[in-house]
């Protein structure tokens, strides 16, 4: 493996990858924050406990990135997640919807998990050493996130009138917001340029084939047309503010304490 | 079952000035133990009176199941736990998931009921020969 040594990063690139870092690791967050909220209240005991350890998996993936960009001169990971507001997050609105019902978490996490190991795929390959490392610890991980979704998707698109009408309409809201998973993050192309990261466009060229063979294909669902122009990923719902109060309110009522 | 049966100790040095450097490499990177396993790493060396002792973790080469080891394995399934069958080199998206035995019987006419179990690197079986529900460790 070639190997680019931390200081052989560029301060422009440096500052590129630490904001890359930064908003892989608020998507993971936020729909590890979504996904728990299903822990007591999910339709059977065993996908109760499935989407906890998805959601753990993320945050395990959260850590990894943040503890990266830790070295590139970031604040402490728990910082980071705890003490920045809405204005500060970087995450896709795609993640911060609310929950919605079974068919609803099902489809987002399948897209999203679908693009996640695409990209961790990909960054495998990455010139810069310590993001190749991460990669491919992650995609061992996603991988039965992805066998896990994927079923459920299928299980519900092909199941009953019902099932099908909720996971169609899921489809139809999410679809736009998957989008925005492809957006580069301000100084990019320079570290695509330089194999630090995957490319952006072939990773959602895959993405698009893939899902499309599983949704359409497979699923017998509808996707809608290509989404517009997004706004970018300062752009937030109303949503993200209520998420993020409960989901730093205990770090903040205790900010003395050593561990979460 | 011990962290070196899990094959995630990886390295162990020690220094002329007598400092002792554990490296380990996490299972799953969202495991909640691994601060319990640091700590218990540091002290498992302190205890044969070394004073100065240094735990890393690494992720390179990530963990994988096929370093558990056949003696390791047998115990598993003793305790009732199907061990991992080898990763081999599968496709990044594959939906079937590898052949599973029955630890009770050996059968491999059994049935995942749950993708995911109660510890991040188990999932949820039952045997259609033998009737045993069981858990079984992923091949990672």
């Amino acid at each position: 493996m070639t190997t680019t040594p931390t200081t052989h990063l560029t301060d422009t690139q440096t500052q590129a990858l630490l904001l890359k870092l930064t908003v892989l690791a608020d998507d993971e967050i936020i729909l590890a924050h979504r996904d728990g909220e299903w822990t007591g209240h999910a339709p059977i005991l065993e996908e109760d406990i499935a989407l906890a350890n998805i959601a753990q998996d993320e945050l395990g993936h959260a850590g990894l990135y943040l503890s990266l960009a830790q070295t590139l001169g970031g604040s402490d990971p728990d910082r980071v997640a705890f003490w920045r507001g809405p204005d500060d997050y970087r995450n896709t609105r795609l993640v911060e919807l609310p929950k919605g019902d079974w068919a609803f978490t099902m489809v987002r996490q399948f897209l999203y998990d679908t693009a996640e190991a695409l990209w961790l795929e990909a960054a495998t390959r990455s010139t810069y050493a310590p993001l190749a490392e991460i990669a491919a610890k992650a995609v061992r991980e996603e991988k039965f996130h992805v066998q896990h979704t994927a079923l459920w998707v299928e299980r519900l698109a092909l199941g009953t009138p019902e099932s099908e009408r909720r996971t169609q309409a899921a489809l139809t809201e999410l679809w736009p917001h998957a989008a925005q998973l492809f957006q580069p993050v301000e100084g990019e192309a320079e570290l695509t340029a330089a194999g630090i990261l995957p490319d952006l466009n072939a990773v959602h060229a895959r993405w698009t084939d893939l899902v499309t063979r599983h949704l359409v294909d497979k699923c017998g669902l509808t996707l809608p047309d290509a989404p517009t122009t997004q706004p970018g990923r300062d752009t937030h719902t109303h949503h993200l503010a209520p998420l993020l109060e409960e989901m730093q309110s205990v770090a903040r009522q205790h900010p003395d304490a050593e561990v979460w | 079952m011990s962290i070196t049966d899990m094959g995630m100790v990886r390295d162990v040095t020690v220094s002329d000035a007598g400092r002792v450097t554990v490296t380990f490499t996490p299972t799953f990177s969202g495991c909640p133990a691994l601060h319990v396993i640091r700590d218990s790493i540091e002290q498992a060396v302190r205890d044969l009176g070394v004073t100065d002792v240094e735990v890393r973790s690494t992720l390179t080469p990530p963990w994988t199941t096929d370093w558990i080891g056949d003696d390791a394995r047998e115990r598993l399934r003793q305790y009732g736990i199907a061990p991992p069958a080898p990763t081999g080199e599968g496709q990044l998206i594959q939906l079937d998931a590898e052949p599973t035995r029955c630890p009770r019987c050996g059968s491999l006419n059994v049935r995942m009921t749950a993708s995911f179990g109660p510890t991040l690197c188990k999932r949820m079986y039952v045997c259609d020969n033998c009737r045993e529900p069981f858990e079984a460790f992923k091949s990672v």
